[in-house]
């Protein structure tokens, strides 16, 4: 196909996305990255073998084939100093859609994952309200619930970028602190309703059962807006390591105010000035000043394939895609650029994109085998663009690394190896 | 149905009651799912470990530095090393200068807002690895020692819940609240 007359939309080799349609496009993007390039032509097929025994029985839990390759999150080596601290990351670049399973969905623990028995677990609501409440996870599965699909973004991911240094990673490792599921659960409104809101409180403080008791404070007008003390995960209940058996949701807010194995919720006058907001998950500027309750999370786009660390195995048409998000509403638009934004095309996007949720776009592009560099960009529907580096680096400076929505750049050489770059 | 007649019954047949009023006929007022059991705050003394910066949810107690000192060598110099010098990046919990030339070292001393934030941190979390075993005297006087490792009160300046609220942290006022504009 190399040579044919695609239309180009943008420099060096991004095509219309229109073509995507009708091109053999060769994607990266399985497990076994370079194994999906199609019969040779001419092949003679046969009936294949499986084709002529029974299989295996209905099975009562499913597993990939083990031909799928092996996804797995990506999680770092237990620390006895930090006992259950740590975090771990989805396979980005080996997902495709917008739903990340359940199984490969990030996880951040500050003292580990509990194992908690629902029929001990309580759900108390106190504090400003004419009355407290304490519910049962029985109970608040009788009431009627809603299904949101959100993305759910840990205000660290992507820091490396901001450090600086070393950064040479995969998607999964530099960006894996991404995932999107549909949450479905009460909304919080109905239960602060139950209680009786009383008018001078403006901070709901939540706190999970897990050993650090982790709390975080929302703001009153969030609380009744769309969040969900969310019981379900993809359909089935939410995993131990996302909550279980229940947990706060903040649909586009930075994942830590998310309170998993949420068990308090106090009406308060003013925040609790928890640790997980003071000490953490704060901004220091370059003027030393420290941002406190940054909540949203910012319009970001992020190419999954071809991304760091893989190889393009010869120069040819490729199919980059990428997922797209903004805590500040839907994706309205992603541009992708491979000669590092000299020159942006607009991608197709797969689907009409959901507010704060993952949306994939696509974009086909010729691969001439010289140097490349690929970068996406996403517009939000409240106006934002993505920046690119230096200008999160202008405005945020060094000490901080938390709400990094930077442009992603990855660098292709001239033998198809990418790795992460700055440009 | 009203909050008092609520709060009048027991918690089980309550649901029962309620569940039954979910199922009312469409249109009706009471329409609408209650299953919170009513509680009292004093049943959660033991529950709400939520101790703000306005002094609600500090427990009685109180405690120096001087005795917090075996406190902490008992419960968190395995971690937290001598003088809270840390024996990792999120263990340092001393020093700092958020003035420094270089990228500020930012702990409990040059970084927290809040004194009470302290309290309620090691109260909750700390031990990391038994936490939720100290008293709540234990915890102020813990508490008080690292303020001493940080300068900030005298080793046998007494904490309690009020004069812990009154202390004004280095950093106090470095912090911007974002919250009104999301
Ligand atoms: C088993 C190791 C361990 C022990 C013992 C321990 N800590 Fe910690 N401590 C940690 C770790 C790890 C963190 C960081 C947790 C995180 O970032 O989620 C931490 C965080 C803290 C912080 C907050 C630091 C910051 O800047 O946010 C304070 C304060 C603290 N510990 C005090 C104590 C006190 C007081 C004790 C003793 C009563 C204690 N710790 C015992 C491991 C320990």
């Amino acid at each position: 196909m190399t040579g044919m007359n695609w239309e180009k939309a943008a420099g060096n080799g991004l095509l219309n996305r229109r073509h995507l349609l009708q091109l053999g496009l060769t994607g990266l993007g399985a497990a076994g990255a370079n194994a999906a390039f199609g019969q040779d032509a001419g092949a003679i097929l046969q009936i294949p073998e499986w084709s002529r025994m029974p299989g295996a029985n209905a099975s009562a839990y499913g597993e990939r084939s083990r031909y799928a390759g092996d996804l797995r999150r990506m999680a770092g080596t237990p620390d006895p100093i930090y006992p259950g601290g740590g975090a771990s990351r989805s396979p980005l670049q080996f997902l495709q859609g917008t739903i990340t399973p359940n199984a490969l969905h990030f996880e951040r623990h500050h003292a580990g994952i509990p194992d908690i028995d629902p029929a001990g677990h309580t759900l108390v609501i106190n504090g400003l309200v004419r009355q407290p409440l304490a519910f049962s996870y029985e109970n608040l599965l009788k009431y009627p619930m809603v299904s949101r699909i959100n993305f759910l973004e840990c205000s660290g991911n992507s820091g490396a970028l901001l450090r600086g240094g070393n950064a040479d990673g995969t998607a999964q490792s530099l960006h894996g602190l991404l995932s999107c599921a549909e949450w479905t659960g009460v909304p919080l409104s109905t239960l602060l309703d139950e209680a009786g809101v009383l008018p001078e409180a403006r901070w709901v403080a939540a706190v999970g059962a897990d050993a650090a008791s982790m709390g975080r404070s929302v703001p009153i007008e969030k609380a009744l807006d769309d969040v969900l003390v969310a019981l379900y995960q993809n359909g089935e209940p939410i995993r131990p390591g996302q909550g279980y058996p229940m947990r706060l949701f903040c649909p586009g807010w930075e994942g830590n105010i998310s309170v998993k194995w949420l068990t308090q919720l106090k009406l308060m006058r003013e925040p609790a000035q928890f640790r997980d907001e003071t000490s953490k998950y704060t901004d220091t500027m370059p003027d030393r000043s420290s941002l406190q309750f940054t909540f949203p999370m910012g319009v970001k786009s992020l190419i999954t394939s071809p991304s760091g660390r893989m190889n393009l195995p010869r120069p040819g048409i490729f199919q980059v895609t990428g997922v797209a998000w903004s805590g500040h509403g839907a994706i309205r638009r992603v541009e992708v650029s491979a000669d590092g934004g000299a020159t942006w095309a607009e991608a197709e996007m797969q689907a009409e994109p959901g507010d704060k949720a993952l949306a994939r776009f696509t974009i086909p592009w010729e691969w001439s085998g010289g140097p490349a560099v690929l970068q996406s960009r996403a517009t939000d529907s409240a106006g934002n663009v993505q920046p690119v580096r230096d200008e999160v680096l202008a405005a945020r400076g060094t000490i901080s690394f938390y709400h990094n929505n930077c442009i992603q750049s990855w660098g292709v050489d001239n033998g198809g190896a990418i790795s992460n770059v700055y440009v | 149905m009203s909050m008092s007649s609520v709060a009048a019954r027991p918690g089980k047949v309550l649901a029962l009651i309620l569940l039954a009023a979910w199922m009312a006929p469409a249109g009706s007022q009471e329409a609408r799912i209650q299953l919170g059991t009513p509680i009292d705050e004093d049943q959660l003394s033991g529950f709400d470990l939520i101790a703000a910066p306005d002094g609600s949810g500090m427990p009685t107690g109180a405690g120096t530095a001087r005795q917090g000192r075996s406190v902490y060598e008992l419960n968190c110099l395995r971690c937290h090393a001598v003088n809270g010098e840390g024996v990792s990046g999120n263990t340092v919990i001393a020093g700092g200068d958020m003035r420094s030339e270089e990228s500020p070292l930012r702990t409990v001393g040059s970084y927290w807002p809040h004194a009470s934030t302290l309290f309620d941190f090691i109260r909750r979390a700390m031990p990391a690895d038994a936490p939720k075993t100290l008293s709540d005297d234990e915890v102020y006087q813990v508490t008080a020692y690292v303020l001493f490792l940080n300068g900030i009160v005298g080793e046998d300046e007494s904490i309690n819940s009020e004069t812990l609220t009154a202390i004004a942290m280095p950093n106090g006022d470095g912090f911007v609240d974002q919250s009104h504009l999301h």
